[in-house]
């Protein structure tokens, strides 16, 4: 009996193993052969108590406003989840990020379509909490017309949506070779972007000096957690569920106990 | 439902009452009341932990088709919407998504565990093969929910599984065109495979309830193979075996959270996070992991058509396993030899698996990785052909036990 | 199922085993209780939903006499420009008498100056009976009720020109959806 168990444990971590594994496969499957190493960070959202740096995200932002959104929409997400809990503008006190100020500002930097309800024309008015990260191009065609043959990606889940995640992110966007600004070893060879960061390409609010690593770093957290927005939530509800489950167990193991004492097995 | 005489006597003016008009009662009291043999041991545990599965699939299923939306131009952002603006809704996606790879785990643990201890031999056969049907019907209910978040492999997966059809002689485009209902994978396609989605549970879920009648008919296998012969070898299933599959659940839930709270991508692939898109197919098509050693057997043959044959062929041959072996013993606790022919067996599925996640030209250890499917595949295949039946023929078995109770107590020290 | 107890030791032991299965139980219990909570409460508004909440409606541009319909909350929200003999109606219906008792004014909400402008009734377009949207046209075809106000053609009640109930099967006067003045002249709904 005790090695069905031992065997059963052996499994189950053999399928983690397996999982892993296949992560890794991806991953070297993804790279190209070059000189480039990868850089790993350790994100602050890393680990199972890991959270997402508000600072970095709130400079982030203000990157990809600044620099990724004249070619890259966000468009899963609406101002409103700047607010949202877990996001890089929460405010306690206001529950609903729509009533949010900051929000409310954020979202009034935005133009937006919309119709006319008295006329039904298209109008365009700033942007509300509620409305979502505007499109940038008409349609596909027109984005990758203007942008050397390739749409640019929309960036509302691409850090989940590249093998490597948000170091993925991070080590394109620091990997450009300056005097080839349309290669990269980590896409691997010609790419449709230029370089979009260069040193000073904002000024943070904050007096961080804007590097292109601080920059890309700060980028990476801010489109990890669009990516992931829910992930404090999860993180510590599995925490919790983790510890219910492991004090059922411990009481399902003396329940069977109790129950089987008297059957010699 | 189950296969021996009823203990069950109502008690009450109700009770009585219902008995004599549906005895619905009494069945769930004889379902409780089983008298199963007293050795079953952990690996005996899957079954109740697939239902479990089953269950929650089904519930979490029903409610992200609340919030789904079936169309090429929505499915991919009703799902954002839901991980992001539904309530809970960033809980149960990930439990839906991750609770089906554990669904294939524990199947495949039941599996096994059916092939180590002979539970398809006489007179468990319907068992065994209304099992492979539900296999077969959850591998198309999988195949068919990976389609809908329409995402790219999503969508190539699906142009993938579809082109089988197209493979058949003379027909084949006319049957694929059919299946997709246009050229393409398309929204006629999505629209179908989300109502066959919705469908093909609650048929797994009936045909669970036969799978589940013939095995209290024929009576429970057990690990050391030999049938009940007093009332000695059996344990009533409640409390005894309601409390090992209790713990076991919990075991098995531990796994599932562990996935579900901290990696609920790792078992998924990042393309499935692009939007579908019928101009470009991502550079690395691979199936879910479940899947992965029917893809090497796939890709192991250099004919389309051979090869999609071999792949449908793997599975067929679990139907006629029972008829495969000869042997006359059931468990492989006293077949010395075959035993280590299992475990090769077990080793070649996860070759398979591993080198379905490969490129077919990647090198591995020197050797090309379709050279290690087409290994694994042989020896597959001589497993169930040419292993099992002639081993039934000239293996000489260890002894066995002469009763359940013996062999429990005899083991006992061990 | 029953234990056997022949000495005290068992007795100690069944003591120990109660108290396994009533704390193995309660877990359970409490743990599905915690499960069912996500499952229920997804059923609840989305936060797109919840966020979608306020129209703004300029006033000015209602006509008198006439009426003004805006989707609000996927339900229609009435502005109607009243005439004077309209208000004069519905302040001088004695409020004791009305199955719903409310005041005229009790219906309206005051501009940023702090007055009413009893011109402009802001009312949500659903029947309070099972849901349908009550007409005011004044037409053979479409009849705005007894009471000058409107009519709801699917179960006949009628609504006054304050939108209160007069008459059928209605139980309450028209709902007045929460509004302010953002200006002198524009309403936000929500």
């Amino acid at each position: 009996m005790k090695t069905s168990i031992k065997t059963a444990i052996i499994g189950a971590f053999t399928l983690i193993g397996a999982a892993f594994a296949g992560t890794t496969i991806a991953n070297a499957a993804g790279d190209s052969e070059s000189d480039y190493e990868m850089k790993h960070i350790h994100w602050h959202f890393d680990g199972f108590r890991g959270t997402y740096d508000r600072a970095a995200m709130q400079r982030g932002y203000q990157v990809y406003k600044e620099v990724c959104a004249s070619c890259h929409q966000l468009k899963f997400m609406s101002f409103r989840h700047l607010g949202d809990k877990g996001g890089p503008f929460y405010d306690e006190h206001f529950k609903n990020p729509s009533d949010n100020p900051v929000v409310k500002g954020l979202a009034g930097d935005w133009e937006v379509t919309d119709i006319d309800l008295d006329t039904g024309e298209e109008i365009t008015r700033k942007a509300i909490p509620s409305d979502n990260f505007p499109a940038i191009y008409s349609n596909k065609i027109a984005a990758a017309a203007s942008n050397n043959g390739k749409a640019p990606p929309d960036l509302s889940v691409i850090v989940k949506a590249r093998s490597g995640g948000a170091d993925y992110i991070y080590n394109l966007l620091v990997a450009y070779d300056e005097e080839h600004p349309t290669e990269n070893p980590v896409f691997g060879g010609q790419i449709a972007m230029a370089a979009p960061l260069y040193e000073d390409a904002v000024e943070y609010a904050d007096g961080t000096p804007a590097t292109v690593d601080q920059m890309a770093k700060d980028v990476t957290e801010f489109l990890a957690w669009a990516a992931d927005p829910k992930m404090e939530q999860r993180k510590s509800l599995g925490l919790a569920v983790m510890i219910y489950l492991l004090i059922l167990t411990i009481l399902a193991w003396f329940t069977y106990k109790q129950v089987w004492r008297n059957v010699k097995h | 439902m189950s296969g021996h005489p009823s203990t069950y006597e109502p008690k009450n003016g109700f009770t009585k009452w219902m008995d004599q008009r549906l005895p619905i009662i009494r069945m769930g009291a004889d379902f409780m009341t089983y008298p199963s043999p007293r050795n079953l041991n952990y690996w005996y545990t899957f079954g109740g932990i697939l239902t479990l599965c089953l269950v929650a699939q089904i519930i979490t299923g029903i409610i992200l088709a609340m919030h789904y939306t079936p169309s090429v131009d929505a499915a991919f952002e009703s799902v954002q919407r839901i991980k992001r603006d539904v309530p809970f809704g960033w809980l149960l996606q990930p439990m839906h998504a991750v609770g089906a790879s554990m669904f294939f785990f524990a199947v495949y643990i039941h599996m096994f565990r059916g092939l180590y201890y002979g539970s398809y031999k006489a007179p468990r056969e319907m068992v065994w093969i209304l099992g492979c049907v539900i296999y077969l019907v959850m591998m198309a209910t999988g195949f068919l929910g990976y389609t809908l978040p329409w995402g790219q492999m999503s969508f190539w997966g699906a142009t993938v599984i579809t082109g089988f059809f197209g493979a058949i002689p003379v027909v084949g485009e006319s049957v694929q065109q059919w299946l997709l209902g246009g050229y393409a994978v398309d929204n006629a396609t999505l629209n179908r495979f989300f109502s066959l989605h919705y469908l093909l549970p609650f048929v797994i879920a009936a045909i669970v309830g036969l799978h589940v009648w013939a095995m209290h008919h024929a009576g429970q296998n057990n690990p050391v193979g030999i049938e009940p012969k007093s009332k000695e070898d059996t344990l009533s299933f409640h409390p005894y075996y309601t409390a090992k599959d209790f713990f076991a659940i919990c075991i098995f839930l531990l796994i599932f959270a562990y996935f579900l709270f901290y990696y609920p991508d790792s078992l998924g692939h990042a393309d499935n996070y692009i939007e579908a898109d019928a101009l470009e197919t991502p550079a690395h098509i691979v199936p879910e992991w479940y899947f992965l050693p029917f893809y090497a057997i796939l890709r192991a043959v250099p004919s389309k058509l051979l090869g999609i044959l071999l792949m449908f062929a793997a599975v067929a041959v679990l139907f006629i396993l029972p008829w495969l072996d000869t042997s006359k013993v059931r468990s492989m606790r006293f077949r010395p030899v075959t035993k280590l022919w299992f475990i090769l067996f077990v080793i070649a599925c996860f070759v398979l698996g591993w080198h379905g996640a490969l490129s077919p030209d990647d090198p591995v250890m020197g050797v090309k990785s379709v050279w290690w499917s087409r290994a694994a595949t042989l020896y597959y295949f001589s497993f169930f052909l040419i292993i099992l039946p002639v081993m039934g023929l000239i293996e000489t078995p260890k002894d066995r036990p002469d009763s359940i109770t013996k062999s429990v107590l005899g083991e006992a020290s061990s | 199922m029953s234990v056997h107890t022949e000495n005290s030791h068992e007795v100690i032991d069944e003591d120990k085993r109660d108290f396994i299965y009533i704390a193995t139980g309660t877990v359970v219990a409490a743990g599905a209780a915690g499960l069912a909570w996500p499952l229920v409460m997804q059923m609840g508004k989305a936060a797109d939903t919840l966020a979608a909440g306020a129209i703004e409606i300029d006033l000015s541009k209602v006509v008198e006499g006439q009426q003004l319909k805006m989707l609000w909350r996927g339900a229609p929200v009435f502005v109607r420009h009243r005439t004077a003999a309209e208000i004069a109606e519905a302040e001088s219906v004695d409020v004791s008498d009305l199955k719903d008792p409310q005041t005229d004014d009790e219906r309206l909400v005051p501009n940023p100056a702090g007055k009413l402008e009893p011109q402009y009734l802001v009312m949500v377009g659903v029947c309070t009976h099972f849901g349908c949207i009550p007409v005011a046209e004044q037409n053979k075809v479409k009849p705005q009720g007894e009471f000058g106000g409107w009519y709801c053609p699917c179960h006949g009640s009628h609504y006054d020109t304050s939108g209160r109930i007069r008459k059928g099967p209605a139980p309450k006067n028209l709902k007045i959806p929460p509004y302010e003045y953002i200006s002198d002249t524009v309403i936000k709904v929500g």
